[in-house]
């Protein structure tokens, strides 16, 4: 099966081993894949701040970046939704809005890909450890995706799931509010570390770079002896 | 109290709220027990999302018909004997009220809860004339013995205070000497709320629902205040929003079966009640005189817009009891008497965007409202929509972000340049990083590495990687 990657600018700038362990967990599973390397990113930060002319440029980029691609898989449910986002910016166009939903039907975030479309549940991974999962508001409410990951998680060996308390509340990531409510956005990944921590797990998983970056960076800064993994990395334990 | 409740900018609103340790626990702790007791009663009632489309229809059904169910409302209610007066602003509407409380010579007035009696900031205007006006919820209350302090919440006001806070406002102000027990508390104000409405010359009251085919209106309450504002005064006036109409009696007790469960989690309130017209023959009591004050301020021109949507709401709370931003921020930061999603959305429409543009950058888009919303208001959409109108129509976006933005649209808009940020990325942030992370990063990182660090870009993007790897040079 020809798959075609989308990985997000935050992975390909950031998180590089997230994006490696996608390709070879989707490699095994039989996939082909190909990366086109006129992908930027997909106009969130623009659109999500009220700047929809500015993001039309980079929406119309990516829509032609991936014109051939016959699945397009991303790493992130908020980017991913930010596909499915495009035929809404462009509703009023005639030449980019059949495009635009042209694209959005064939876009996929990793996890839902590999269970609904692969019909893989067990992709054969082993991690030892005690693990939460923080379920991103993004791909749990605007895109859907909601029991893939866990289906996925249960089927690795050795991994001992505890649930996340008040885990459907946002960590406060936000995109730009991140940076432009940083006091407010820090309260609150603040209580999701906490949160992370009541657990007692020693793995926080999640499927979102942005949230991972964002609980991650207060772990750090904590310098709490808990891992952060996206899910991906885990599959491909 | 007009709409805006404060005149300190939002920032510093903000660092005062984001210190108050207090306030943060007793906001987050309640949210809990909302929310837990919400979804709990939605699934007992079973087929939530089936009731909430059939809310959304009611709300919209009445919104495109609006014109109808006025004047179908307007009728039933001069038919029953009562006054119904169309008040465009909110000056209008307190014009009219103070020349019946003129006319009633009122001393006193007695008030049960109404959000927009807040918004057109009526009680300084009948306090303009010399009356006493005493509000009779009890959260109202508390709050106004406590130099009239802001509500910051749209159904329980005074959320933000503790029962020892509470009895320290009562000590303090009125000499109160029993203990902080919320009975003995509850019995204190009880006692003295008891003489104020045997002496009072109006009551004035909010209205959750106005029911055109009978002319009723309908209140919601829990501490039967409302039935006893309306129940003792010889002279009774409702205030309402000009959206809060209902048919019949049928959609009002849908509405109300969400409206319950969704504000606090209850299959009913304790007291539930549709009053129409005045005291007929024979009716022990009810009002002599009644008037209706339908408020537009503003609300016509939000018809018909794309923000429509936001006037299908039915002031539950929902969304505020659900948000993750109002959970640490409470209600006074909004700096308007509607906080939280709804108050985001809803407060620059009625009060302009001059003194709430920061709202809808109060909010992570994490569409937790717009979930909890019993009439499904897409409600982080509309915030989203305010962002656009402020950088596009409003033009109060700051310069430096239009400047960030532009290139934005310019970097992003070129493969090559992008490609070529990415590249830069690493020795640009080198002299910030250190053990592959920034912990005190320069302009807008500034803000996020305060509370926790920023990874450090990749040496080699991930596309390098793959194109490397492609080429049979695999790491």
């Amino acid at each position: 099966m020809k798959v075609t990657l989308f990985a997000t600018c935050l992975v390909d700038m950031f998180q590089g081993d997230v994006g490696k362990a996608v390709v070879e967990v989707l490699e095994r599973l039989g996939c082909d894949l190909d990366f086109p390397e006129n992908q930027i990113c997909c106009g969130q930060p623009a659109y999500n701040s009220g700047y929809v002319k500015e993001s039309k440029n980079a929406i119309k980029k990516m829509i032609t970046a991936f014109e051939h691609a016959e699945y397009v898989v991303s790493p992130s449910g908020s980017c991913a939704f930010m596909f499915k986002e495009y035929p809404e910016v462009f509703k009023e166009d005639p030449v980019w809005g059949p495009k635009a939903q042209a694209l959005a039907d064939k876009t996929y975030e990793f996890t839902e890909f590999i269970v609904n479309v692969l019909k893989v549940e067990d992709v054969g991974a082993r991690l030892e450890g005690k693990a939460t999962y923080h379920t991103s508001c993004h791909m749990t409410r605007l895109l859907g995706v909601t029991e893939a990951p866990f289906k996925l998680l249960n089927h690795v060996k050795g991994l001992q799931y505890v649930e996340l308390p008040g885990k459907e509340r946002c960590c406060g990531f936000g995109g730009t509010f991140s940076v432009k409510m940083g006091d407010i956005s820090g309260a609150m990944v603040n209580e999701k570390v906490h949160d992370v921590e009541e657990t007692g797990a020693d793995i926080l998983i999640g499927a979102d770079a942005g949230c991972l970056i964002n609980i991650g960076g207060r772990i750090n800064r904590q310098g709490k002896p808990i891992r952060v993994m996206h899910i991906a990395e885990v599959l491909n334990s | 109290m007009s709409m805006k409740t404060s005149d300190e900018d939002f920032k510093h609103r903000l660092t005062k709220e984001l210190e108050n340790t207090f306030m943060r626990g007793a906001v987050s702790s309640a949210q809990e027990r909302f929310q837990t007791r919400r979804l709990k009663q939605a699934d007992e009632l079973g087929h939530w999302e089936e009731w909430r489309l059939h809310g959304e229809e009611i709300r919209q059904h009445v919104l495109a018909n609006l014109d109808y169910y006025l004047y179908q409302l307007s009728e039933n209610v001069s038919k029953r004997g009562g006054h119904v007066y169309f008040a465009q602003t909110a000056k209008e509407a307190t014009d009219y009220i103070q020349s019946i409380a003129k006319k009633k010579n009122a001393t006193k007035i007695v008030k049960s809860k109404s959000m927009v009696t807040e918004e057109i900031n009526l009680n300084a205007a009948l306090e303009q004339l010399g009356c006493e006006v005493i509000e009779t919820d009890l959260g109202e209350y508390i709050l106004q013995v406590d130099d009239h302090e802001p509500p910051s919440h749209i159904v329980v006001p005074a959320l933000h205070k503790n029962k020892e806070q509470i009895r320290d406002v009562f000590k303090e102000k009125q000499g109160y000497e029993k203990t902080e027990k919320p009975e003995e508390l509850a019995l204190y104000v009880r006692e003295k709320l008891r003489n104020e409405y045997l002496t009072a010359d109006i009551g004035i009251t909010g209205c959750n629902f106005a029911i055109a085919e009978s002319g009723s209106i309908t209140l919601v309450t829990n501490e039967g205040n409302a039935d006893l504002v309306t129940a003792l005064p010889k002279t009774q006036i409702t205030v309402m929003g000009m959206e809060r109409i209902v048919p019949s009696f049928e959609e009002m007790e849908v509405l109300v079966s969400l409206l319950t469960r969704s504000a606090v989690g209850q299959k009913l309130t304790s007291y539930i009640t549709t009053l129409t017209g005045i005291k007929d023959e024979g009716d022990t009591d009810g009002p002599e005189e009644f008037h209706l004050v339908i408020v537009d301020n503003g609300r016509s021109d939000i018809l018909g817009s794309e923000f429509q949507p936001i006037l299908q709401c039915i002031r539950c709370a929902a969304c505020i009891n659900v948000c993750p931003v109002y959970r640490h921020v409470g209600g006074h930061t909004y700096g308007s008497i509607y906080s939280g999603p709804v108050g985001i959305v809803l407060s620059p429409l009625l009060g302009g965007y001059d003194d709430f543009k920061e709202l809808p950058y109060a909010s992570t888009l994490c569409g937790a409202c717009t979930d909890a919303c019993p009439v499904k208001i897409p409600l982080h959409q509309l915030i989203l929509r305010h962002r656009q109108v402020i950088v596009e129509n409003e033009g109060k976006a700051p310069v430096s972000e239009k400047l960030l933005m532009k290139a934005f649209g310019l970097g992003a808009s070129s493969p090559t340049l992008y490609k070529m940020a990415t590249k830069m990325a690493s020795p640009a942030m080198s002299p910030f990083t250190k053990d592959h992370k920034i912990s005190n990063g320069p302009g807008p990182l500034k803000a996020w590495t305060e509370a926790r660090d920023f990874p450090a870009p990749n040496k080699d993007s991930f596309r390098d990687w793959f194109k490397h790897r492609e080429k049979g040079g695999e790491e």
